[in-house]
């Protein structure tokens, strides 16, 4: 599977990453290098194979759904680029 | 005074508890060296004015003859733990001046145990690199220089700044993080040893995330015992990380210095890969010779699937690194930049917060995962990674620990692999296995190549099965007798 460059914006669009027209198609030579050392995976005979989703067997603990930590908006905020009355101040979402 | 600098972490532990000497004067040393040795590059941010002040708290408890495990010790932070109301950035633009509200847990417990914070240290950006050059603050210098030359080599990655600054003696011991190699290549390339430990032994919370189903916590140290006095204090279990494991933390310093008689020593032939340097095939038959002086038992045993690690870790991390910073959105913390609208204020302020690596991998990562090739990619990396699994389940059957060797070469020159992005992942052939398969790996000086660069072996046990790692390392550590020191120029 190559990679061209309409893949490449594609995807740079879909990881919200802004790359230059003339970035495109040098990226894909390097992605596409990249991904034909991965797919020797296809190699591996993996017919019957659980896929690994856990690395510790051990199953996810579970916990009452209540506030354990919040109503501090002081210091949720104190990173904000910008905010403003005790909100996060962001671009126009809804035209 | 600066002598203080050159103690062990055990050597410290037990001048600041007979009060020899305080925790200030060991903290003001330790704060000259760094101001010396910025050439280095490993400290991104000094905090000696918080360092002096739980300095003389501990000297406080001290003197009450209170304290913890680790009172009044200087340490140095990699900077992907979050540390409350001290800038914490991975090495990343897109972090900006973002200072945490809060504290990770690895630290809070040092801090428990009566650590004294220096500063935080360099990384490769997000800890996705092999030689540190991917940090937006410029790549940590190698103390270590080759025979005869003042080429600037690379500490290695992505902890290079925890690695340089502990080879370097600007700190007792740091704290690093390893996803596919980032605590024992940087180790094995500074002459220190490191410990990834077994996954879910210490708590991810409040480290800022990569790969989170491999990444995982451990220190870089002067020695065996260094190491396993801070993992001590480093794990635990912690209910704000769902993986981490509710078990007892061992003394693991107590298995330094016992017998490792009668223990099985597993050789994998897969590791003997194409074009290994003579100098690092002779370190591992040393090695495996001391181990067998010592009582154990060698054993060559198969890891078919070996080949197949780092492929499947270039699927794995990538995806799960492309859903992870997928937080940097310019929105709550970090870098905003771009506009009017909010896409373009989300591609911008990525596009200009990431640098190039850190880019690749999401691209790779968001490639995998996108619709039609989820099960090309991500899916058959999860099944690969359960054969390499299941290959040391199999290897556990006929022996206890393996011995290899910890990266496929010494040091190399900043800039001599940078442009190459397979050769930098060949960099932890060796070490990845044991981030796939969630076991401890640990890696220790042991001899030096021709051009006077150290070398390191690295060790990996059963799952949660430290304790051996540390024994058989203080085995190794004592018949190899690494004691070689980089010659200071900086």
């Amino acid at each position: 599977m190559a990679i061209d460059a309409a893949t490449v914006r594609k995807v740079a669009r879909l990881a919200r990453i802004r790359e230059p027209e003339e970035r495109l198609e040098p990226l894909a030579q390097e992605l596409n290098t990249i991904i034909s050392w991965i797919e020797q995976l296809e190699e591996v005979d993996t017919d019957g194979v659980e896929p690994m989703t856990s690395v510790v067997a051990v199953a996810l603990p579970l916990r009452d759904d209540v506030v354990t930590e919040g109503g501090d908006t002081r210091r949720i905020l104190s990173n904000a680029p910008k905010s403003a009355d005790g909100f996060f101040i962001v671009p126009k979402v809804v035209e | 005074m600066s002598d203080l600098t050159k103690l062990t972490l055990k050597a410290a532990l037990a001048g600041l508890k007979a009060r020899d000497f305080s925790s200030v004067d060991i903290t003001k040393a330790h704060i000259e060296a760094i101001e010396q040795a910025r050439g280095l590059n490993a400290y991104v941010l000094e905090t000696p004015d918080q360092a002096l002040a739980m300095a003389a708290e501990s000297d406080g408890r001290l003197a009450r003859g209170e304290g913890g495990a680790l009172e009044g010790a200087p340490l140095g932070i990699k900077d992907l733990f979050c540390t409350d109301g001290v800038r914490s950035t991975a090495a990343s633009k897109i972090l900006g001046n973002f200072v945490p509200a809060y504290e990770s847990t690895v630290t809070s417990q040092l801090w428990r145990d009566g650590a004294v914070m220096l500063g935080k240290l360099n990384l490769d950006e997000f800890a996705m690199g092999s030689s540190n050059e991917t940090s937006a603050f410029g790549p940590v210098i190698n103390p270590w220089r080759r025979d005869g030359s003042d080429a600037a080599l690379t500490p290695g990655g992505s902890s290079g700044g925890s690695a340089a600054a502990t080879a370097a003696d600007l700190c007792l011991a740091a704290t690093a993080t390893d996803t596919g190699g980032s605590i024992r290549q940087p180790a094995a390339f500074t002459g220190t040893v490191g410990i990834k430990p077994t996954y879910g032994r210490c708590s991810r919370w409040g480290i800022i995330a990569f790969a989170s189903s491999l990444d995982q916590a451990g220190p870089i140290a002067k020695t065996v015992e260094d190491a396993a006095i801070m993992l001590r204090s480093m794990s635990g279990h912690d209910v704000k990380d769902s993986t981490s494991l509710p078990v007892e933390v061992p003394d693991f310093a107590s298995y330094v210095g016992k017998s490792v008689k009668g223990l099985r020593i597993g050789v994998p032939k897969e590791y003997r890969v194409p074009g290994m340097p003579a100098e690092i095939e002779k370190l591992w038959a040393d090695g495996i010779a001391w181990l067998k002086d010592a009582g154990c038992e060698v054993v060559e045993v198969s890891l078919p699937h070996t080949k197949y690690a780092l492929p499947a870790y270039y699927i794995v991390a990538p995806a799960e690194a492309s859903s992870n910073l997928a937080r940097y959105d310019g929105m709550r913390y970090g870098l905003r930049a771009g506009g009017p609208s909010l896409t373009d204020v989300y591609e911008e302020s990525r596009a200009q917060g990431f640098g190039e690596e850190v880019k690749r991998r999401i691209l790779i990562g968001t490639y995998v995962l996108s619709a039609g090739y989820y099960d090309a990619y991500y899916l058959k990396a999860q099944k690969v990674r359960r054969r390499i699994a299941d290959d040391f389940d199999q290897a556990w059957q006929t022996c206890d620990a393996l011995l290899t060797p910890t990266a496929p070469s010494a040091a190399f020159a900043l800039g001599e692999q940078s442009d190459d992005p397979i050769a930098m992942y060949l960099n932890d052939i060796f070490t990845v296995t044991t981030n796939l398969a969630g076991l401890p790996g640990l890696s220790l000086p042991a001899g030096r190549d021709a051009q006077g660069l150290p070398l390191g072996l690295q060790l990996i046990g059963r799952a949660l099965d430290e304790g051996t790692l540390f024994s058989l390392a203080g085995a190794l550590e004592k018949a190899a007798g690494f004691t070689a020191k980089a010659d200071r120029w900086w």
